[in-house]
C-alpha cells in the first residue's frame, strides 16, 4: 500500500485494526496524528498514514500480524524524544505507539530486576526501585519522558553510563514482536545466556529487528554517597588532558563532563549553579560509592586537577550544592536554546586523549562556516554533543548547519571514532554511514535485517543506508572536497530535501 | 606476533568452493564445551599478537589468537586488567576464544562479562570477506552490534581475526572473606549483600563454604571488610579456585533450560546473513563451512541445541543421527566424557 493506494483499501484497514484496538486509539485525522509527525528533531517531519495505540502485547501482536498481511509497514514510537528522526513516519506506514504499555509488571529486590513495559519512563524504573535502595543505571538527560522502549531501541547512555554501562549493560531479556507477528525472546533472566546474543543485537536495533514489548533490566544498589568536583581551565586543550589523566590514574567516576565556554555561560544564566563565567572549560566530575572510597577519590582528583592547571576546584560540600552543580549541566541543552534561535546537536564519539586537538578543530571549522558551537558532553567516555548554533530563519543557514555537522562526524571518524555514541543513526545520519562502514560491511548489516525482516517492512529506510545512497554520499563528499573553501553549494541529498519539502 | 588473516582468507575461500565444513581452532582450551566438531580444523592461534595498546585510553586491540595470559602480562605493566576475569585455563586460552564462548569469571556480575567489554571486532566471515564492526572507542551505536553478537556464538559467523576491549585499572586492594554456610542460606546472602553499595568484585559457594571479595579504594575494600566476618583468604588460593569453577560452571551454564528464544528461521537467516553461500544445509546432512567453533559447533543456537540435547538426553551418539536430530550433538554423554576429562586434567594440576 502507498500514498496513492485507494482509500478503500485504508478504509478497510482501519476497520479492521478497530476490531483489534478500541476505535479511539487508531488515529486517522491529520490533526490527531500530527504529534506523531516528529521525534525530537523536528526538522524531518512526516505525516503518518494511521496510528494505532494498542494497550497490550496481545493487541501489539495482532496489529503487526494484520500489516504484516496487507503489506502495510510499521514504526514502532516510544515517547518520541529520539535525536535522529528514528520514529520518522512514512505516509505508507502505520506507527505504532508503545506508550500505553506503561506498566512496572514487577521489581524482584533481591535478584535486582525489573520486568516493564516498553511505554514505561526511564526514571519512573529507578523512582520504583527507590524504595528497595535500588535504581537503574543509564539516565539520559530526557530520562523524565524517554521510554525503556526507546532506550533499547537506541542503546541509550547518559551522565552516569562512564560508570554504570549503557543500556546494552544494564538489559537482561527483552520480549519481542517480529514483523509477522510472532513473538521471541532476547536474553534470559540470567546474566550470561546460552545462544546467539539476541539481546545484544536487538538493542541498538532502532526498531528494525522488532518490536519490543517487555524488558527486564538490572537494578543497582544506590551508592552510599556521592560528590561532585568542579574545575575550571583556562584552555579546553588543559581540560582535556585533565579528562584523559583522571580516566588513566584507575579512578571511574560515576561521571565526567565537560562543557565549553559558550555552555558554561548559557548554563549560568539559565540555573544560577556558581559556574566561573569567565573560564574557557569547565568538568564536573562526579565519585560515588561508600564514604571512604568518595573521600579518597575526590582528594586524588581534586589534587590531580590542581596539577594539571585548573584555574580553580570546588567540590560539593552536601546533597543540594551537588544537585546545584549538575543542574547547569542538566539543563544545558535549553540554556543554549536560549542564547540562539536554533541549535543542532551532534553526537560523535572519539578517543578521550583527541578531545582538545578535536574541539580546536570543530572551532576552526566554525569559523569557516561562520557560525557559534557550544560544546556540552560527555568527556569520560569521549562523547561529544557539538551544539551547533543557528538561525531557521536565515535562508540557507540550516543547510549550512546541516553541512557542518556532518563534516564534525567525518572528522570525528577520521581519528579513530564513530558517528553516533547514543542518538542512533535514524534518519539523520544516514550520510556519513559510508564514512564508518565499506559497502560490504553495510551489505552484512542488511543481511542481518532480512534475518528479522524479509520483507522489510519494519521502520525501512532507517539506520543503514542502501548501497545506491552511499554511491549518492559519497558522490556529494566528492563534489565538497573539490570546493574547499568552505560550504559547499551542494544541494542538500535527496532523503533531506524530501523530509524538509513535507515539513513546510 | 604474526598477522595470517590472509591465510585465513584463503583457507575459508577454499573450503567455500569444496564446500567442506571448517572447524575453529585457536588454543583448544575449551574441548569440554560443545559437542565434538566434524569439520576440518582451521587453525588460527599463530594470527596473534597486541596490535594496539593505549593504558590511557582504556582499550587494548588484539589479534585473535593472542592468548590471555600475553594480554593480561602486557596490561599488569601499566596496572590494568581484563575486568572480566577470563579463565585462561593453563594459558592455551585466546582472546577470540574467549569472547567465542563469552568466557568470563568471577567479577562478571559486577564488572560486566567479555561481551560487555568488547567494542570492536574484526570478523572474516564465511564468505571470506574481512569486515569490521564497533571500533575502539567507549559508545558506538552506529549499526547493529555485530561485535557482540560474537559473544557466546561459537564461531557460527565467522573466524573473529581482532578484538578489541575496554580494559581497567586494577584494584588497587583486595580482600576474599571465606566462612561456612550452606548453600541455601549462601544464596541469600550473596544476593542481599549484592544490593548493598559495598565493593563487592566476587561471590560463590563452594563445597560448604562461602567466598566473599571486595576490591576498590583500600579504606572501603577494609571498612566493607571488617564489617563481615569471616576469614581472610589468601589470594593464590583464590585464583586457583576460580579457575576449577570456570571449569565447572562452564557446563553448568549451557546446561541451563532456556524458554524461548528467537523463531528458527530467523537464527538460520541470521546465521547464513554471515555465511550465505558456504552454510546452506545439505538435505539431512551438516552444514557446510563455518558451523563450528574454537570448540565445538554452534549449527543452532544454544536453545534449541538444548531443547534438543534434553530431548536425545541419554543417546550415545555424538551428532551421528540425521537432519535435526544430527544437530542436537551435545550429548549426555559428551558432557560425561567431557567433566571425565576435566577431572583429570585438575588431578593433573
Ligand atoms: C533533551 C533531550 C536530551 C536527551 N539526552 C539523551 C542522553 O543523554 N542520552 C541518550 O542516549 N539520548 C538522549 N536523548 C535522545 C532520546 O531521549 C533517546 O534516544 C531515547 O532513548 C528515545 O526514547 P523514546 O522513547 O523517546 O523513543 P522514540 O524517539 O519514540 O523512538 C526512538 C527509536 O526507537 C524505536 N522504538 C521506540 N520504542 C520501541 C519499541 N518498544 N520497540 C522497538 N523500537 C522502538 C523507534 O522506532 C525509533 O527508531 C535526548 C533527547 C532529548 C530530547
Ligand atoms: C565460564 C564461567 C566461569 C565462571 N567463573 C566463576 C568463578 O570463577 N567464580 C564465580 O564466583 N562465579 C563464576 N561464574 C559465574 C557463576 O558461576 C554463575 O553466575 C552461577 O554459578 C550461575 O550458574 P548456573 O547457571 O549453573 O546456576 P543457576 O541454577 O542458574 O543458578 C541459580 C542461582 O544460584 C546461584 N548459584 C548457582 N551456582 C552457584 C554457586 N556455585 N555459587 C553461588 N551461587 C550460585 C546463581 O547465581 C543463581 O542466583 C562463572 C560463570 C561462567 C559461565
Amino acid at each position: 500500500m502507498s500514498s496513492t493506494a485507494p482509500e478503500a483499501a485504508k478504509a478497510e484497514l482501519v476497520r479492521r485494526l478497530r476490531d483489534l484496538v478500541a476505535p479511539e486509539f487508531v488515529i486517522e485525522d491529520a490533526e490527531t496524528k500530527r504529534p506523531y509527525e516528529c521525534d525530537a528533531l523536528p526538522i524531518y517531519r512526516e505525516l503518518p498514514m494511521l496510528v494505532v495505540l494498542p494497550e497490550s502485547v496481545e493487541q501489539v501482536q495482532s496489529v503487526m500480524r494484520l500489516c504484516h498481511d496487507e503489506g502495510v509497514p510499521v514504526i514502532a514510537r516510544g515517547a518520541g524524544t529520539g535525536l535522529s528522526a528514528g520514529a520518522l513516519p512514512s505516509p505508507a506506514a502505520v506507527v505504532l505507539s508503545l506508550a500505553r504499555l506503561d506498566r512496572i509488571l514487577e521489581i524482584d529486590p533481591l535478584a535486582r530486576t525489573a520486568r516493564v513495559q516498553p511505554g514505561v519512563r526511564n526514571l519512573a524504573i529507578s523512582e520504583a526501585a527507590a524504595r528497595y535502595g535500588l535504581f537503574y543505571g543509564p539516565d539520559p538527560s530526557s530520562q523524565i519522558a524517554c521510554s525503556i522502549g526507546g532506550n533499547v531501541a537506541e542503546n541509550s547512555g547518559g551522565v552516569h553510563c562512564l560508570k554504570y554501562g549503557l543500556t546494552v549493560h544494564n538489559v537482561l531479556r527483552a520480549e519481542v514482536i517480529d514483523v509477522s507477528g510472532e513473538r521471541f525472546v532476547a536474553g534470559s533472566e540470567g546474566l550470561d545466556a546460552a545462544g546467539f546474543d539476541l539481546m545484544a543485537l536487538v538493542t541498538g536495533s532502532e526498531g528494525l529487528l522488532g518490536v519490543v514489548t517487555e524488558i527486564t533490566v538490572r537494578l543497582l544498589p544506590t551508592p552510599e554517597t556521592a560528590q561532585v568536583i568542579m574545575a575550571a581551565f583556562d584552555s579546553v586543550s588543559l581540560a582535556g588532558d585533565a579528562v584523559g589523566a583522571v580516566i588513566a590514574a584507575g579512578i571511574v567516576p560515576a561521571g565526567l563532563e565537560m562543557m565549553d565556554g559558550h555552555a558554561i555561560r548559557a548554563a549560568e544564566a539559565f540555573a544560577q549553579a556558581g559556574y566561573p563565567t569567565d573560564a574557557s572549560a569547565l568538568l564536573l566530575c562526579e565519585i560515588d560509592g561508600t564514604a571512604e572510597e568518595v573521600a579518597e577519590h575526590c582528594g586524588r582528583v581534586e589534587r590531580m586537577f590542581g596539577e594539571l592547571g585548573a584555574i580553580s576546584t570546588r567540590t560539593s560540600r552536601n546533597e543540594a550544592e551537588r544537585a546545584l552543580f549538575w543542574k547547569g549541566r542538566k539543563s544545558a541543552f535549553p540554556a543554549v536554546g536560549r542564547i540562539s534561535p536554533d541549535y543542532y546537536c551532534m553526537d560523535g564519539t572519539i578517543p578521550r586523549g583527541r578531545i582538545a586537538e578535536v574541539l580546536t578543530e570543530i572551532d576552526r571549522m566554525a569559523e569557516n562556516y561562520g557560525l557559534r558551537v557550544a560544546n556540552v558532553f560527555h568527556a569520560g567516555d569521549g562523547n561529544l554533543h557539538p551544539l551547533i548554533l543557528f538561525d531557521a530563519n536565515v535562508p540557507g543557514e540550516f543547510e549550512k548547519a546541516d553541512e557542518f555537522g556532518g563534516r564534525i562526524l567525518e572528522l570525528c571518524v577520521a581519528v579513530g571514532g564513530c558517528i553516533t555514541g547514543e542518538h542512533g543513526v535514524g534518519i539523520e545520519k544516514l550520510r556519513q554511514m559510508p564514512a564508518q562502514f565499506t559497502d560490504s560491511e553495510l551489505e552484512q548489516l542488511h543481511a542481518v535485517k532480512r534475518a528479522f525482516d524479509p520483507s522489510g517492512k519494519l521502520n525501512p529506510g532507517k539506520s543503514v543506508p542502501t548501497l545506491r545512497q552511499c554511491q549518492e554520499y559519497r558522490t556529494l563528499a566528492r563534489t565538497r572536497e573539490s570546493a574547499p573553501t568552505g560550504p559547499s553549494s551542494a544541494p542538500p541529498s535527496r532523503t533531506l530535501s524530501r523530509m524538509r519539502k513535507s515539513s513546510t | 606476533m604474526a598477522d595470517i588473516c590472509d591465510q585465513i582468507i584463503e583457507s575459508i575461500e577454499a573450503a567455500r568452493r569444496n564446500r567442506e565444513p571448517l572447524s575453529i581452532v585457536a588454543g583448544a582450551s575449551k574441548r569440554f564445551l560443545g559437542r565434538t566438531s566434524n569439520g576440518s580444523p582451521l587453525e588460527v592461534a599463530a594470527h596473534e599478537g597486541i596490535v594496539s595498546y593505549e593504558p590511557g585510553e582504556l582499550v587494548l586491540a588484539a589479534r585473535a589468537g593472542t592468548r590471555l595470559t600475553e594480554i593480561e602480562a602486557t596490561l599488569a605493566e601499566r596496572g590494568q586488567a581484563l575486568q572480566f576475569e577470563p579463565p585462561s585455563f593453563d594459558g592455551a586460552a585466546t582472546i577470540g576464544g574467549t569472547l567465542a564462548c563469552n568466557m568470563s569469571g568471577p567479577a562478571r556480575p559486577w564488572s560486566g562479562s567479555v561481551r560487555d567489554a568488547v567494542l570492536g571486532i574484526e570478523l572474516v566471515t564465511g564468505r571470506a570477506e574481512r569486515l569490521r564492526f564497533g571500533g575502539r572507542v567507549m559508545k558506538n551505536v552506529a549499526g547493529f552490534d555485530v561485535s557482540r553478537l560474537q559473544a557466546g556464538a561459537l564461531g557460527a559467523f565467522g573466524v573473529i581475526t581482532e578484538v578489541s576491549l575496554k580494559v581497567l585499572p586494577r584494584p588497587r586492594h583486595t580482600v576474599t572473606l571465606v566462612r561456612a554456610l550452606d548453600a541455601a542460606d549462601a544464596i541469600v546472602h550473596m544476593n542481599k549483600l549484592a544490593g548493598t553499595a559495598k565493593p563487592m568484585s566476587g561471590a560463590c559457594w563452594h563445597d560448604g563454604s562461602l567466598y566473599v571479595r571486595f576490591s576498590g579504594a583500600e579504606s572501603a575494600v577494609e571498612a566493607a571488610a571488617g564489617q563481615r566476618g569471616g576469614e581472610r583468604l589468601d589470594p593464590a588460593a583464590t585464583s586457583r579456585r576460580s579457575e576449577a569453577h570456570a571449569r565447572d560452571t562452564a557446563n553448568g551454564a549451557t546446561r541451563r533450560r532456556i524458554r524461548s528464544a528467537a523463531k528458527r528461521s530467523t537464527r538460520r537467516r541470521l546465521r547464513s546473513a554471515a555465511n550465505r553461500q558456504t552454510m546452506q544445509p545439505r538435505s539431512g546432512g551438516t552444514w557446510p563451512s563455518i558451523g563450528s567453533s574454537i570448540s565445538g559447533p554452534a549449527h543452532r543456537s544454544g536453545a534449541s541445541r538444548f531443547r534438543r540435547r534434553r530431548r536425545y538426553r541419554g543417546s550415545t551418539a555424538n551428532g551421528s543421527s540425521t537432519g535435526a536430530a544430527h544437530s542436537a550433538g551435545f550429548t549426555a554423554t559428551s558432557t560425561r566424557t567431557n567433566s571425565n576429562a576435566w577431572r583429570n586434567r585438575r588431578a593433573a594440576t
